[in-house]
């Protein structure tokens, strides 16, 4: 076992890589449940977005090409649910674990081709003089565009949820939805529009997995993140700076145990690869105490009566 | 223009319409599907769903049905239970993971004895591993409040790290020539789950699916816990004033399902695929999940929903080799059956409506 080997600023550098796709994720998550809608379908979305972006970055060559595509994939497999949850009245627990369940399968089938080839790269961004700097260089300014994209989005939804009064009527329909529609807001398109920004987010984080993380396709990559991008919510209290403290500790374990794995530490690689999973479970535990900051309606389908 | 008018009361016979319907529309746009992707629909369509019951080779395909369609209802059983109460137990793959750990380890402890005793001890072990693992995520929740669903599933992640460590180390087969995997249970009597009449596919897991698919029903048709188990799930603030311990309700209902789940996984192990080895989950506690929903929770529709959804397992085999369908395609497939159904659900609580309301 050799710990040294481990280098403090390539750690953080990929711990914030690690930390991108759950951030993206929870935070289109967190405008969903702001919304007042659950949303169990984040991982099946994720997927599709990783091989709906990977497939078009391939044939295009161009990765941000790939992130639109994943964008759009994320937000119309999304919109399947809007359709079971909003308009047909089903039981939001089981659409989104059939959403799942049919993006699992669907991103299978989809990516049979793609398997065991190479995307194109996405270049890291590079300032001269900054980029070059020791320690904070490739900590701060090394990265590529759609890792800051991710950084910049949560400040937009912190302003969004907290200033304007888009995020004020956001948070009223999550809140109480028939005072909501009492008050002529139209509950169900808010509502449309929130789940499409959550898929589109997560298909974002999707692609950012297969195209920059990995990079490479494999049936089922997304491997539980876009679970623990739901935890994650929970976890952030539904407070847009909150998650992005979370995705970088779930990135910070996530990338420290895969460095303990290259050193050889004692124990067993299964172990260490549970850790994530573990520590989710910990961390819900500890913060599960206080819901008061739960949207009131998370959950509840709305059907205008009258 | 059309409304949605919400029923007083949910119509019985589109309750049991609605899996007929969804089954229909699933048939039409897999079709569509398979068509997109080169094959030819219709016989697609009937080399899934008439060739293991009727074709050339369904005297091979028959005994399949139960052996694919035993661990889907034992599990769909008991996810029934909780889904119906509002409880979410969707880590049954990983209780199933670790039933089979714990029975098949269990057994081999006691390698190469010749005893009659093994295989009942097994069984329990099994059946106890499946319920510990979903003890997990059932306490967590009646102590602190923590998520069940986000729990358990998180669960299913460490127990398939798990299944991988004890393939390659802890019950990993001595004489094995360093190959991971556990010894071969079906070559050990005395832990061979073997078929009860030979050439029927007839293992303890299809009697044990059987016994839970009666269990359930007089449990929520006789029995008091069933009755809280439904009167939570229609009508959570009645049953709150009349009493009803949440507590147990949670513990009970994931906890059995958990047993089950265990057991089904330990039939597995020690029958049809006779050893413990890394990829020895085949999503069945996800399937579940679909057979739960397409039974609409009810003990008789779930032994024939789990029945379907093992005729598509074993159709889309057959298709994959006879028509080159990817594997994936009836994933997708299946995944369909599941939104078109929660879909038509609809008009099972309302009805359509055309023209403007009555002024009251």
């Amino acid at each position: 076992m050799d710990l040294s080997a481990i280098n403090p600023v390539l750690l953080i550098a990929s711990l914030m890589v690690a930390a991108t796709p759950l951030l993206l994720a929870a935070i289109g998550e967190l405008v969903v449940e702001k919304a007042g809608v659950l949303n169990l379908g984040v991982e099946g979305m994720m997927i599709v977005g990783a091989i709906a972006g990977f497939a078009t970055a391939v044939e295009s060559g161009s990765p941000l090409l790939g992130f639109v595509a994943a964008a759009f994939a994320g937000a119309a497999l999304s919109i399947l649910f809007a359709i079971l949850t909003q308009f047909a009245q089903a039981n939001q627990v089981a659409s989104g674990l059939s959403l799942t369940l049919f993006g699992l399968g669907l991103s299978a089938l989809m990516g049979q081709t793609y398997v065991g080839i190479k995307p194109p790269r996405m270049g890291d961004i590079h300032l001269p003089v900054l980029s070059d700097l020791p320690v904070v260089g490739p900590i701060l300014f090394g990265h590529d565009i759609i890792l800051y994209f991710g950084i910049a989005l949560t400040a937009a939804v912190w302003w969004v949820l907290k200033y304007s009064r888009l995020g004020l009527v956001l948070r009223a329909v999550g809140e109480n939805h028939d005072a909501a529609h009492a008050l002529g807001y139209k509950v169900l398109k808010i509502r449309l529009l929130a789940i499409m920004f959550g898929g589109a987010c997560a298909g974002l984080g999707g692609a950012y997995i297969s195209l920059i993380r990995v990079p490479q396709w494999t049936e089922g990559m997304t491997a539980g993140i876009g679970w623990i991008a739901l935890a994650l919510v929970v976890f952030a209290s539904w407070k847009p700076w909150r998650a992005l403290l979370g995705a970088y500790l779930f990135g910070g374990v996530t990338v420290v145990q895969l460095n303990l794995q290259a050193a050889g530490v004692a124990i067993p690689v299964e172990y260490l690869a549970m850790s994530p999973y573990l520590i989710t479970i910990l961390v819900l535990v500890i913060l599960s105490a206080d819901k008061s900051s739960a949207p009131a309606s998370l959950g509840r389908n709305f059907h205008a009566s009258r | 223009m059309i409304r949605l008018e919400k029923r007083p009361q949910p119509s019985r016979a589109w309750s049991m319409a609605t899996p007929l319907v969804a089954v229909l529309a699933t048939m039409f746009f897999g079709g569509l599907l398979f068509a997109v992707l080169g094959k030819p629909p219709v016989e697609a369509i009937r080399t899934i769903f008439w060739e293991p019951l009727f074709g050339e080779f369904s005297f091979y395909y028959r005994p399949q049905l139960l052996v694919k369609g035993a661990p889907l209802v034992l599990i769909a059983i008991g996810l029934s239970l909780g889904f119906r109460a509002g409880i979410w137990n969707i880590g049954a793959e990983g209780q199933y993971i670790m039933g089979a750990i714990c029975g098949a380890g269990a057994g081999l402890a006691f390698y190469p004895a010749d005893s009659f005793l093994i295989f009942p001890l097994m069984v329990v072990a099994g059946a106890l591993g499946g319920w510990a693992w979903a003890m997990i995520p059932a306490v967590l929740k009646t102590r602190f409040g923590t998520n069940e669903i986000l729990v358990s599933l998180m669960l299913v992640y460490v127990a398939e790290q798990f299944l991988a460590s004890v393939s390659l180390g802890l019950l990993k087969n001595p004489e094995g020539f360093g190959f991971p995997g556990s010894r071969n249970l079906q070559s050990w009597d005395s832990a061979h789950n073997a078929e009860l009449i030979a050439g029927t596919g007839m293992h303890w897991g299809v009697v044990a699916a059987l016994i839970a698919v009666i269990f359930a029903y007089v449990l929520l048709n006789r029995h008091m816990t069933g009755y809280h188990i439904r009167l939570t799930g229609e009508a959570p603030r009645a049953a709150k004033f009349a009493g009803v311990n949440p507590t147990r309700l949670v513990l009970f209902c994931l906890g059995t399902s958990g047993a089950l789940a265990g057991l089904a996984g330990l039939f597995e192990v020690s029958g049809p695929s006779g050893q413990i080895s890394i990829d020895f989950n085949v999503g069945y506690g996800f399937t579940a999940i679909i057979v739960a929903f397409l039974g609409r929770l009810h003990p008789v529709g779930i032994l024939l929903a789990g029945g379907l959804m093992a005729l598509t397992y074993i159709g889309g085999d057959i298709a994959q080799s006879n028509l080159q369908l990817p594997a994936a395609a009836i994933q997708v497939f299946q995944g369909m059956l599941l939104f078109f159904l929660l879909a038509f659900d609809l008009l099972t609580n309302f009805r359509i409506a055309i023209g403007k309301p009555e002024v009251a």
